[in-house]
């Protein structure tokens, strides 16, 4: 009997969901084993025309890391969901629109003027922006159109399964390829596997206490205390707002939460849970003693949505009208 | 659509204890202020989760009106406190989103004052309506 297929894709992502894979080492034998692997650009040379030719639902399943953020990335997922029947948005971007999905306190305007004008590395004296279209003595030369806003995959086409992290933490993806393997009846669509059920503070061997938070510091201001909440210590700790079943490592080498797994269960909007967490454990009921203390967060945005303001309830900065009103147009 | 015709949206979260009442003194006292705001009665501010005011901006409302006890009157002591911490870090926040500080507002009404509370909605209705329509969803569809 042939095996069954399997496709591997990165879109908007940094490639450490691909390591992720890689690491499971030996077991990625049983992987390559298992399936027939048509499609994973990090690893292999594969060609988009060949997966293109399979038919509709003939790859068994799909792991997608990365968000959207271009229209090569859009075309791939959209190709990749017909040609799939479990489709699974693997790692942050995927899920929440990660890292890059930050890109949206921006647009396609400031992001290029700051990429391709700015920064003090940049030499571009004519100019240049990327274009869709260009003529060359060659001929014409295209490139995926950039667009304004991030999005994660599931805004793009209907996603199966959701396995978060940044990147999904190794026993979790030994734990989901076993499964794909011996063909367990997988959970309902829909599902966030991989993962618990609870928060993050759950997995977090330190002690919580009440209120108490007097100032707030960044990770290089103070040496937390080892078995004290890093939250109650002042440090911003995404745990109480964040999906657990990482295991929390961060929290045990001293370094807060950032809230790649994602909003905890039943939460809505992961940066407004985190913000009420934080705040409620301030110490304070001066309002000009608050407003100092709240001073030492410069950048709410990323403070509070590290990994998840594509799928926040805002999902972006506002746009100017004229450039909504363009973007809604194409 | 031209500012000046758009009539706004107010979404108003009220603590039962205070700001309600203060709001149902201003009706059964027959006071008149804009129609605007749309309270809607939770127990206390405290019970305010952020996530109520992110949905209100991102589903159409183009102002958010939250009212509760006084400092030091709060029915559960503790609630109106954590809601001016809450509401100090979001009102950055909403800034940083593009969303104006006019358009956002915490207020304290007693269960007496029917008049502030007439005057609060009359204020917070003229400040969001001279900044336009705020339509939220424009920001967001698809690419």
């Amino acid at each position: 009997m042939a095996k069954p297929k399997m496709a591997l894709y990165w879109a908007a992502s940094c490639g450490g969901c691909e390591i992720a894979v890689v690491r499971l080492y030996e077991k990625i034998l049983d992987l390559a084993n298992a399936f027939e692997i048509v499609l994973w650009p990090c690893i292999m040379d594969f060609k988009y025309k060949d997966v293109e030719a399979l038919p509709d639902k003939s790859i068994m399943v799909t792991l997608f890391n990365g968000a959207i953020r271009n229209s090569e990335q859009e075309h791939m997922a959209r190709m990749l969901r017909d040609k799939s029947q479990v489709l699974v948005a693997y790692g942050a971007c995927a899920h929440l629109g990660g890292i890059p999905g930050l890109g949206n306190v921006s647009n396609r305007q400031g992001i290029f003027q700051r990429v391709y004008r700015e920064t003090p590395s940049t030499a571009n004296e004519e100019g240049t922006y990327p274009q869709l279209s260009s003529q060359v003595p060659e001929g014409e030369l295209t490139l995926p159109e950039f667009y304004d806003t991030v999005r994660t995959l599931d805004q793009v086409v209907p996603v199966d399964y959701y396995v978060p992290g940044c990147p999904p933490v190794k026993e979790q993806t030994e734990a989901v390829v076993q499964a794909l393997i011996k063909g367990a009846e997988l959970p309902p669509p829909g599902s966030v596997i991989g993962a618990s059920e609870k928060t993050v503070c759950d997995d977090c061997p330190r002690t919580k206490e009440d209120k108490s938070i007097k100032a707030i510091y960044r990770t290089y201001q103070i040496i937390p205390e080892p078995e004290k909440c890093l939250l109650n210590q002042g440090i911003l700790c995404a745990g109480p707002a964040t999906r657990g079943g990482c295991g929390a490592p961060c929290p045990q080498v001293n370094m807060p939460c950032i809230g790649c797994y994602g909003p905890a269960p039943g939460a809505v909007d992961q940066g407004a849970k985190l913000l009420s967490a934080v705040t409620s454990n301030i110490d304070s009921r001066d309002p000009e003693e608050i407003e100092r203390i709240l001073d030492a967060i410069p950048d709410a945005i990323a403070a509070f949505y590290m990994f998840g303001l594509p799928v926040s309830l805002l999902r972006r900065l506002r746009l100017e009208r004229e450039a909504a009103t363009a973007e809604s147009a194409h | 659509m031209v500012s000046g015709d758009h009539e706004p949206t107010i979404v108003a979260f009220l603590c039962n204890w205070c700001a309600y009442q203060g709001a149902d003194l201003a009706g059964t006292s027959r006071m008149e202020y804009p129609a605007n705001v749309r309270p809607v009665r939770v127990m206390c501010t405290g019970r305010i989760d952020p996530t109520f005011i992110l949905k209100a901006f991102a589903e159409g409302a183009d102002g958010v009106l939250v009212g509760g006890c006084h400092p030091g009157d709060c029915y559960y002591l503790e609630g109106n406190y954590k809601t001016i911490r809450r509401m100090t870090m979001l009102r950055r926040m909403l800034e940083q989103f593009g969303i104006e500080p006019e358009r956002f507002r915490l207020e304290w009404v007693s269960a007496g004052e029917g008049t502030k509370w007439t005057k609060v909605c009359r204020e917070l209705t003229e400040q969001v309506r001279a900044l336009g329509p705020l339509h939220w969803w424009e920001n967001v569809r698809e690419a």
